[in-house]
């Protein structure tokens, strides 16, 4: 009976929460002709605006979405046009004749000309190309003549450079008076002062390694180890000294042993400061003059500009890093916040993608609208994404999941944007006026800095409002989707109301092994249960994302290091891209060494031929060596005579032969004297070609005595250029192996880290069907502990009651039986027999007794409430077994719909029962009798056959956690109807604490009994309203009474000799809890009643931390002090009567009402902190943790709430009727009763843990009660038996 | 539980912090509240030390306009006892501010993430960047943007009077405190510009200071859920 009233209240609250919904705010409210300012107009319009932006957006997804992403190529197609960034040196070519030196300020149109091509350059190059060969080649020479007297010859030249003196009409002018001076070098260098020059002019050349003394060259024994000194170890990336001083790349200087070609090439380099036409005339003249060139056809009329872009170095980067993983910070926290959608990472994509795209948006309108950008993109990029931030995405995302989930997803989304419309336009205007003020500093670089960020905030916000809430509407939609899904298959499993636990359809009830084994349930069943963020570490364990993120990083990072080695790809692509320009581009094709192209020779000569091609045939060595009489002059001269000693010639890439250097290598000699080449120009003037001959006598006077001591190298069967090729192999073969050497230990030290392989036995896909091993997709399988439930019986009829300080376990069923119970071993210590009743009536007991040993499983049928026996059950209530054996299946099948018979008139209900004629002795055995038949036909539930004399009482006294099915009073407010006779009551609510029991009674009487001894101590019969719900701490009992007042009661203790303690209850952590001898004399005395509490009754009574906390149906909670009985405060807030209470020693108070609606509160205050609508229909118990709070409701749902924010974290469908009996072993441990069993859940993820089933055969008698003891067991009333289930695990974690 | 321990743990990684959270019986080794202060004071220090290494760096590359190759050296060119010196500071400064907070009895309840946190570091890097960077015209606008700058990082992280408060005052006394070092000679400013570094310094320093306690008071935000956790435990 009060089922059904239960279930009235419940519709009710349903059909309330269903009507009550928030108004919509739709633009109708505007019209309402009431005075606001105009703060709140602006507020409801935009909130309204929003409000059908919303809608539009959820509406039509796809288009809007294409919409978006049109909008966003169309304003990111300027960007096509912008140069690609680079740090590679760009160059301009001019002609030399007519070249003057550029104007500081760009003037009139500039033609061709880059901007950069302004002012004097920082220096002009001045290169003079030197190419010698002892010719004709003798066989008594030795390899090292090859080239000691061509390198002797610098001296020469660079004595008659420095010397020559131009003459002409305006003056005379040396070298001195125009090349560059330099003062010092960069003072961090110290192994250079010995080579290169300190002061005076920039004069580079070979001879720099013998400090340009002749002497020094010619005592030097061994040249190469000399070159060889001064550079550095290891690899080397960036320009060496040697290609400093020799000015062409190291392999093409021929200073080697194996010097096949015995030619050997090297430049003299000459830095200018300023330009002066008629002096390198004259010095080119001169030059050509004493070695001239004779097949020479260099062009000499073009100038080469080459304009160093802004240098990045470590230095740079450390900041520039900073700010990257400062950003990336931002974004992880950020994201983090991302919950209770569909896909989180996928949000968080969006997210970000809306940011950089509408950073992109932001450079392209910029540049549209001709504002070029100048500032360095990467340094402020994560700025920008700092300012325009990702709160607004993550304040839309939160505001729309915290919509009531029941609205359609269009409504969701519109209600979240407007509710949280005009903080996002607030955000906006005050991001607004901030740059705008910094639009006002009128630094030229804020300025601009600003302007972007204004294009980007607005494009920013076009995206969250087009794309972002699109995008988020469609991830609603899959959730619902997917909650659909695992709905569906939930309720048609329990469509049938089978018994037995919940399963998937899908797969058939397993054989349970043996009783009492854990059993998991189905895979299938638990993932969908699981909660978001676990799915991703299952996601990333199974596709071993982070392995692929490293692999695919290291990968890039080698790409990064390959294209920034300057001698690299990247000079390669810099000569590339400086081919195709146009600026770069001056007839003779510059050809990168290594690219197999034939060049183009200008001269026609085909001898030349041969210079390019590497390596000559070394079979023709000998003929070479016999034919090598001709004259080194004639060497050219006669181009059809076959070629005859080293020949010298000269190619096209030799006009620029600056161009093979490393692009660093003119910004690495200026940065040696502390000169900066970012962002400035040099000009580099056509070389100066310089041919020199040498005869075998020469070469031989210039002998040094060791060099010919030098062994005479074995001519390896490789060239020299495969050498160098080699050593590439070798460093390739070298980065290989340390390559995989890296990868093997990273691979030992995961597998040492991670012993748990998971990832190979989760075979993604397949998910495991019941049965399989009981393990998770990323190998974590629970600890397999032997729970076995203890089963404690000896009660005849329903738990009722159930109240445990830790050792000891008072249960009272509904046939008024106590039995106390040992919490650890399960031993039933003491029954006390009939409450109320005088000692005569013990002969029933024993009759009682007998019955129970008679008929021992089918005795828990009786019990079963939706037999009709809990409405009117009293004391009394005895089934009537004649049917023997019922089988409980077609009952719960047969189970009639019961909200057509709900009539909550009682007062027009006869009080049928009362004439009942007793059977067998009872007096209201008749009463079930009826019940009994006449629930056979189900469609005639017995709805009069609750009305008991106090019919009040139980229409008041409601709160039954389930929809119609077998769930039954609970502790505190369980209503049974006082009988007509009135002189026996049943007890409504017991406490225990230390070896006191205290009982409270419907007729208002309370009574102390001892536990040990079964004796009443004292009792109390103040008053005579029925005491639904007791609260027992410390000495004081707290008893609210039925008609709403609240009385406290002092447990004096006499104690006439020495205390005697008894041992077990009063260890432990429990609070002290008084402990009483039996000769104590105990005196129960009610120190204050507080007579209108409240004005309906209370429903719900808890008392921790000094305070006593009362809910009643009044809609109100209270908060009493327990020492003074005095009212604290009145809680208003919630919409409906209370029906659950949650306080404990913190002090954290929890009160769940009928209208679904849970609210937290400070108890210092009084104040609401968080108030969440949670379920449909009403809240029936509640549990708070240190970080979340649990619920759960009349709609079978367990809710788990984020304590501090209010948000829910996810829920768990609980089994039908099984929804009340929750409880917290820890602070992670969430453990549900179930249809004969009960669940562990891990509480951060959602996760079922463990289920043990009760009894051996498996039927489902409801677990509705649940009571979590200290030392980690759980006890749960389980039809007339209890069981008690230790928790092993915990246990272990707790000590 | 140690598997259930375990699985948040992997859940989670990247943060200190939530690692902090999940170390379930190391929490118990670190509910000792000066334990907490001295794990606190030395993650204020390092992450002190760390900005002043960075900062350092963005203030030299003003200054020199080529690096020799041993670029590293020059993270440490400045004297060795700035950056212990900073980052005690900001020690004492993370551990002021939540201190004061709960002195004065108003908990500060603006914008308490991380992801704000980290957006203020942002921002204060960035005044840092802007401030080396761009060159100003004169150093009255320098100091009027920058000083617009540091109050805009308050207004927008901050908003409570008693940061501002400390702030000012910290960012005064600092200011103080070099000009006395640098008149008697113990530290000398690398530019030769005097009046620039004197222009950038306060405002530098009230940034600074805002932003070191908004990421103490959000150190001190965890700890106090710790000890409600320890409570809760006991």
């Amino acid at each position: 009976m009060i089922s059904i009233i239960f279930v009235s209240r419940s519709l009710d609250a349903l059909r309330r929460s269903v009507l009550g919904r928030p108004v919509l705010p739709n633009g109708r409210e505007l019209t309402t002709p009431t005075r606001m300012t105009l703060r709140e107009q602006l507020r409801k319009k935009i909130s309204a605006a929003f409000y059908r932006h919303g809608l539009l957006c959820a509406s039509y997804p796809v288009p809007i979405i294409l919409f978006t992403s049109a909008s966003i190529l169309t304003c990111c197609y300027p960007l096509l046009r912008l140069p690609l960034p680079g740090t590679g040196p760009v160059e301009f070519t001019t002609g030399v004749r007519d070249y003057n030196v550029p104007f500081h300020e760009p003037q009139g149109d500039l033609g061709e000309r880059p901007d950069w091509y302004h002012g004097p350059p920082v220096a002009y190059i001045q290169q003079v190309l030197v190419k010698a060969a002892v010719s004709p080649w003798d066989s008594s020479l030795v390899p090292v003549d090859v080239f000691r007297s061509p390198l002797g010859k610098v001296f020469s030249l660079l004595e008659e450079i420095r010397n020559h003196v131009h003459t002409d009409s305006s003056g005379i002018r040396s070298l001195e008076a125009l090349c560059l001076q330099v003062t010092g070098l960069f003072p961090g260098l110290r192994r250079m002062q010995s080579v290169l020059p300190e002061h005076g002019c920039l004069l580079v050349s070979p001879g720099n390694y013998w400090q340009n003394q002749r002497e020094l060259f010619d005592s030097d024994p061994d040249l190469l180890r000399t070159i060889q000194k001064h550079e550095p170890k290891g690899l080397h990336t960036s320009a060496t000294l040697r290609d400093l001083l020799f000015g062409v790349p190291g392999k093409f200087t021929g200073v080697s042993h194996y010097n096949r070609k015995r030619v050997v090439t090297y430049t003299i380099t000459v830095v200018l400061s300023h330009y002066d036409a008629s002096f390198l005339n004259s010095l080119r003249n001169r030059l050509k003059q004493l070695h001239p060139s004779a097949n020479c056809s260099l062009r000499d009329d073009h100038m080469v500009h080459v304009h160093f872009k802004e240098e990045i170095g470590i230095a740079e980067l450390i900041p520039l890093v900073t700010t990257y993983i400062i950003l990336f910070a931002y974004i992880y926290f950020s994201t983090r916040k991302i919950d209770m959608v569909k896909s989180k990472w996928g949000l968080a994509l969006a997210a970000v993608v809306t940011v950089l795209s509408s950073l992109l948006m932001s450079v392209g309108l910029c540049t549209l609208f001709g504002l070029t950008p100048t500032l360095n993109g990467g340094e402020i990029f994560p700025y920008l994404v700092v300012v325009i931030g990702l709160e607004n995405v993550l304040v839309l995302t939160k505001s729309v999941v915290s919509t009531p989930v029941d609205l359609e997803v269009k409504l969701r989304i519109a209600q979240g944007l407007s509710n949280e419309s005009w903080s996002i336009m607030k955000n906006m205007a005050t991001e607004l006026c901030i740059i705008l003020i910094g639009y006002f500093t009128l630094v030229p670089a804020i300025q601009e800095f600003c302007l972007f960020a204004v294009v980007g905030l607005v494009s920013d916000f076009f995206l969250q409002m087009f794309f972002f809430t699109t995008v988020l509407s469609i991830d609603i939609r899959r959730m619902e989707l997917a909650d659909l899904n695992r709905r569906l298959p939930a309720e048609a499993g329990l469509l049938p109301q089978k018994p037995v636990p919940l399963r998937t359809r899908e797969v058939p009830p397993p054989p349970r092994p043996s009783p009492h084994t854990i059993t998991l349930q189905t895979p299938a069943f638990r993932n969908l249960r699981l909660p978001k963020r676990l799915r991703v570490v299952y996601f990333l364990a199974r596709t071993r994302l982070a392995q692929r993120i490293i692999m695919v990083g290291t990968v890039i990072w080698i790409g990064i290091l390959v294209y920034t080695d300057p001698a690299g790809i990247r000079t390669y692509l810099a000569a590339q891209v400086s081919e195709q320009s146009p600026l770069g581009d001056h007839g003779g094709g510059v050809l990168p060494p290594h690219l197999p192209v034939a060049p183009v020779f200008r001269g026609g000569d085909p001898t030349s031929t041969l210079s390019i091609h590497p390596a000559p045939d070394p079979t023709t060595l000998p003929e070479n060596q016999s034919q090598g009489h001709l004259g080194p002059a004639r060497a050219g001269r006669l181009p059809h005579a076959p070629p005859a000693g080293p020949q010298i010639t000269w190619g096209a890439d030799d006009e620029e032969g600056w161009r093979r250097l490393s692009f660093r290598h003119w910004p690495s000699l200026f940065s040696y004297y502390n000169i900066t080449l970012a962002k400035k120009y040099i000009s580099i003037l056509p070389v100066i070609p310089v041919t020199i001959h040498l005869n075998p006598q020469e070469a031989i006077d210039m002998r040094h005595p060791q060099d010919t001591r030098h062994p005479p190298p074995s001519i390896p069967k490789v060239s020299a250029d495969f050498q160098t090729d080699l050593t590439l192999y070798k460093v390739a073969a070298l980065g290989l192996a340390a390559g995989v050497l890296l990868v093997l230990l990273l691979f030992c030290l995961y597998r040492v880290l991670c012993p748990r392989n998971y990832g190979q036995n989760g075979v993604a896909h397949g998910r495991r069907r019941r049965g399989d091993l009981p393990c998770d997709d990323y190998g974590y399988s629970p600890p397999v502990s032997e729970i076995s439930p203890l089963l404690l019986r000896g009660h005849s009829m329903d738990i009722e009651c159930l109240a445990s300080d830790g050792m000891l376990l008072a249960s009272c069923c509904l046939a008024g039986q106590i039995r106390v119970w040992d919490a650890q071993t399960g031993d039933c210590l003491t029954v006390i027999p009939k409450l109320g009743r005088s000692i005569s009536s013990s002969g029933c007991w024993e009759q009682r007794d007998a019955w129970d040993s008679l008929s021992g499983a089918a005795e828990s049928e009786c019990a079963d409430p939706s037999n009709g026996c809990d409405g009117a059950l009293e004391d009394e209530c005895y089934p009537l077994r004649r049917r023997s054996a019922p089988s409980r299946p077609p009952l719960f099948t047969n189970q009639p719909d019961l909200t057509p018979l709900i009539d909550t008139n009682f007062a027009s209900l006869p009080p049928s029962n009362v004439s009942t004629p007793p059977r067998v002795g009872f007096d209201f055995g008749g009463l079930v009798e009826r019940a009994y038949t006449e629930h056979e036909p189900p469609s005639t539930y017995p709805s009069p056959s609750s009305a008991s004399s106090s019919p009040h009482s139980c229409t008041l006294l409601q709160r039954s956690p389930s929809l119609g099915d077998s769930t039954g009073p609970s502790t505190q407010d369980s209503a049974v109807g006082t009988q007509g006779s009135g002189d026996v009551s049943s007890v409504w609510a017991l406490e225990l604490r230390g070896n006191l029991i205290a009982a409270g009674r419907s007729s208002g009487k309370l009574e102390l009994w001892d536990a040990v001894e079964g004796s009443l101590r004292c009792s109390n019969e103040d008053s005579v309203s029925g005491i639904t719900a007791l609260a027992f701490l410390s000495n004081r009992i707290v008893a609210a009474r039925l008609n709403g007042s609240l009385d406290f009661f002092n447990v004096e203790i006499n104690k006439p000799l020495g205390l005697l303690h008894r041992g077990a209850p009063c260890r432990g952590s429990v609070p002290p809890s008084p402990c009483y001898s039996s000769e104590d004399v105990i005196n129960c005395q009610l120190t204050r009643s507080v007579q209108c509490a409240h004005h309906k009754p209370i429903t719900v009574l808890r008392a921790a931390a000094g305070r006593v906390v009362t809910g009643s149906q009044d809609h109100t909670v209270r908060v009493y002090r327990l020492e003074d009985s005095c009212c604290l405060f009145t809680l208003q807030g919630h919409s409906g009567g209370i029906t659950a209470i949650y306080i404990d020693q913190t002090m954290v108070l929890a009160s769940g009402g009928q209208d679904g609606a849970i609210c937290l509160w400070d108890v210092l205050t009084g104040s609401r902190v968080s108030h969440v609508y949670g379920h449909r229909g009403d809240v029936t118990s509640l549990v708070c943790t240190n970080s979340c709070v649990i619920s759960s409701g009349l709609d079978d749902l367990i809710c788990i709430w984020d304590r501090s924010t209010g948000i829910k974290l996810y829920s768990i469908q609980q089994e039908v009727g099984c929804g009340a009996s929750l409880g917290v072993i820890s602070e992670s441990l969430l453990v549900t009763g179930g249809q004969g069993c009960v669940s562990f859940w891990d509480l951060n993820f959602g996760d079922l843990l463990q289920t043990v089933y009760l009894s051996p055969s498996g039927d489902g008698q409801g677990v509705r009660q649940l009571l979590v003891l200290d030392n980690a067991a759980i006890v749960c009333d389980f039809g007339s038996e209890l069981s008690l289930v230790y928790v092993p695990s915990v246990l272990e974690k707790l000590d | 539980m140690t598997t259930m321990s375990n699985s948040d743990r992997r859940q989670r990684p990247g943060s200190k912090e939530s690692h902090r959270c999940s170390w379930g019986p190391y929490i118990s080794a670190i509910t000792n509240r000066t334990t907490n202060l001295f794990i606190r004071g030395g993650m204020l220090f390092s992450v002190g030390v760390f900005l002043a290494l960075v900062l350092n760096l963005l203030q030299v590359q003003r200054n020199v306009t080529l690096f020799p190759p041993d670029v590293i050296s020059s993270i440490f060119s400045s004297a060795w006892w700035v950056p212990p010196c900073c980052g005690t500071a900001s020690a004492v400064i993370g551990l002021l501010y939540p201190c004061i907070d709960s002195r004065l009895g108003e908990p500060h309840k603006f914008k308490r993430e991380w992801s704000s946190v980290m957006r203020c570091v942002a921002v204060f890097v960035g005044i840092n960047h802007a401030s080396a960077k761009v060159d100003f015209a004169n150093n009255v606008q320098l100091s009027l943007t920058l000083a617009a700058l540091s109050i805009g990082l308050w207004w927008t992280f901050d908003r409570s009077r008693s940061g501002f408060g400390l702030g000012v005052s910290i960012s005064l006394l600092a200011t103080l405190a070099t000009q006395l070092l640098v008149y008697n000679g113990v530290f000398q400013y690398t530019s030769p510009d005097f009046l620039y570094i004197r222009s950038w310094l306060p405002c530098i320093f009230f940034a600074g200071v805002i932003t070191m306690g908004n990421i103490g008071r959000q150190l001190a935000l965890y700890e106090h859920s710790f000890l409600q956790q320890k409570t809760h435990q006991d």
